[in-house]
């Protein structure tokens, strides 16, 4: 049957891969190739090695911060978002598993924002903000902190429903007959909780935990529509500091797109470490 | 003894019940409070949507019943926010670019890449090896690495229109799909494709006869995926497509913002309600499916 099926490789492997060629393969490597060039479109390149690198962090001799600020500040970001993300949508988890009534309803509404993109989610929070924020003239980009805590809320907002629903899911894969020999042999909530709950729900917090983690480290729309990276550069994550630094300015191409490689590099270890966890789990279990 | 605890508990579990519901039912209205309340200031003059968004009246409640239902009358304007909203982000070219790329996007990803997934599922060699190891591989790259050479090579090869962008979400979307489609695939036993070969179908005969119906799951979850993606893209198109022609819906929405001057916030909540209108129509729809597919995507991505 293998050699009966070979022959028909134009027909179903060819389409595909043509457009993954245009939409992956060439892009990537020659954006790689590209991030040791000076250039400002793809064909009027020009070998300057390793200096968009140095460019980075050092502008006519002197540092430039902006990146490692806007590193410092995603990864806060990112932190702070995993942990109230993963938090509140495990309590909701747990308490919308015990059977109450509505259960239905509230996962309905809670799992709403999440199909609402970025640009829209954004600009509904941005009018909500800024009119509150009016009472007392600020607005949400008066401080890098504002922006910071307003960003916060949007993804909390949209992601909390979806970690919930794989929360939920991990929660009743949990066999029931373990958590009734737990209350036969006395164990309260709280020990329910530490010694039979979380332990078997490893798995499911591990991958809430990187989509979580890479969903904070990629964000962009939001990013975007809500505070544009205003005050200054201040509240820029990465991504946005990236587009900024490729189309903001002439000349700056290759700075920017050394940043999207270091930026690569970063999201692949995050990815890799991910593979190298949830594998390790599967060995024990 | 054990049937004492059990009663126990039951009792206690009734008893939180009612609180937790309560409670939830207060969380749940306060969660989607700030949809309504777009829905709200949506039908508002712009000076009142600022001066208090939770408010539909101009006057304040404490100033007596009758100013504040005149209030209602002067801080209200009608359908007009939404007429100035589509004129300005010509929202039904919007919608109908955006609605034509996430569709015909998905049909074309579902068709190729379920294909090329059996391809390399049941041949064997080098070639098939790589391509599903550079699937996996794209899965892991941020599209911030490829999106100046992939904007400037779309535009070389004229792909800057909304059938040239559906070749560009193929390829760029074809790791996570041919990675979901190929671990399906793995699953199906070999035998009901054999039978089929014998009696004489050609592989694809075989492929749409036999195997692409039992991919439905997959195809579903897929579909969702991909289109949850497409729809709400902004910076892909945004680089991809002739802006000047081709607006999808998140891209007018930006532009709204940017291309006016002083942001006229009653067309922008008009034009959120109507964006956000067709998202909770498809969710209640198909919310099992939805739900599903999120599912499988996040245990598998």
């Amino acid at each position: 049957m293998e050699k009966a099926i070979k022959r028909y490789f134009p027909i179903f492997v060819l389409p595909t891969m043509i457009a993954f060629f245009i939409g992956f393969i060439a892009p990537f490597v020659y954006g790689i190739f590209l991030s040791f060039c000076k250039f400002t479109t793809v064909v009027d390149w020009e070998w300057v090695g390793f200096s968009n690198y140095t460019r980075i962090f050092y502008v006519n001799g002197k540092l430039d911060t902006t990146f490692l600020h806007s590193l410092w500040y995603t990864t806060l970001f990112t932190a702070v978002s995993v942990l109230i993300i993963n938090i509140v949508s495990f309590s909701i988890a747990m308490a919308l598993t015990k059977g109450i009534k509505g259960t239905n309803i509230f996962r309905t509404v809670f799992f709403m924002p999440n199909l609402i993109g970025g640009i829209v989610l954004s600009y509904i929070w941005l009018m909500l903000f800024n009119s509150v924020l009016a009472h007392f003239s600020k607005t949400i980009v008066s401080t890098q902190w504002y922006a910071f805590w307003g960003l916060i809320i949007v993804v909390c907002w949209q992601q909390i429903g979806y970690m919930m629903i794989i929360y939920v899911a991990g929660i009743q894969n949990i066999p029931g007959d373990l958590i009734e020999a737990a209350k036969i042999d006395g164990a309260n909530n709280l020990q329910l909780l530490r010694n039979v709950t979380l332990p078997m729900l490893m798995p499911t917090i591990t991958v809430c935990t990187f989509l979580t983690l890479t969903n904070g480290f990629k964000l962009f729309d939001q990013n975007l529509a809500l505070t544009g990276g205003n005050p200054g550069k201040m509240s820029q994550l990465l991504a946005l500091n990236i587009y900024d630094t490729m189309y903001g300015t002439t000349g700056w191409q290759g700075v920017g797109q050394a940043k999207a490689v270091i930026f690569f590099i970063l999201v692949a270890l995050i990815a890799l470490a991910q593979n190298k966890l949830s594998t390790s789990k599967e060995v024990q279990s | 003894m054990a049937k004492n605890n059990e009663s126990v508990s039951t009792v206690r579990r009734a008893k939180h019940g009612g609180l937790l519901t309560f409670f939830f039912a207060i969380v749940s209205i306060i969660w989607i409070a700030p949809l309504f309340l777009v829905l709200m200031n949506s039908f508002k003059k712009k000076a009142f949507i600022f001066r208090n968004p939770f408010s539909i009246s101009a006057n304040s409640l404490s100033d007596g019943w009758d100013s504040y239902v005149k209030g209602i009358e002067r801080a209200m304007h009608g359908w007009k926010n939404y007429a100035t909203a589509i004129k300005l982000t010509d929202f039904f070219h919007a919608f109908g670019y955006s609605l034509f790329i996430t569709v015909a996007s998905v049909v074309v990803i579902i068709i190729c890449t379920s294909m090329c997934a059996w391809y390399i599922t049941r041949v064997h060699n080098v070639v098939t090896k790589t391509i599903y190891v550079l699937c996996l591989f794209s899965m892991i790259v941020p599209f911030q690495m490829v999106m100046f050479t992939l904007s400037k090579f779309a535009n070389m090869l004229k792909l800057s229109n909304p059938w040239g962008i559906v070749i560009v979400y193929l390829g760029f979307g074809a790791g996570l799909a041919v990675f979901m489609f190929t671990g399906f695939v793995k699953g199906i036993s070999i035998e009901i494709e054999e039978a089929a070969m014998i009696d004489g179908c050609t592989p694809i005969q075989t492929f749409f006869r036999v195997v692409f119906p039992i991919l439905k799951p997959t195809t579903v979850t897929v579909s969702i995926l991909q289109a949850m993606w497409i729809w709400n893209d902004y910076l892909l198109p945004s680089l991809v497509l002739n802006i000047n022609k081709y607006k999808t819906l998140p891209i007018a929405i930006q532009y709204l913002k940017q291309s006016h001057g002083q942001l006229d916030w009653g067309a922008m909540m008009a034009v959120l309600v109507l964006a956000i209108i067709p998202i909770v129509i498809f969710y209640m729809a198909c919310q099992k499916y939805i739900i599903e597919g999120v599912l499988a995507g996040a245990v598998k991505g």
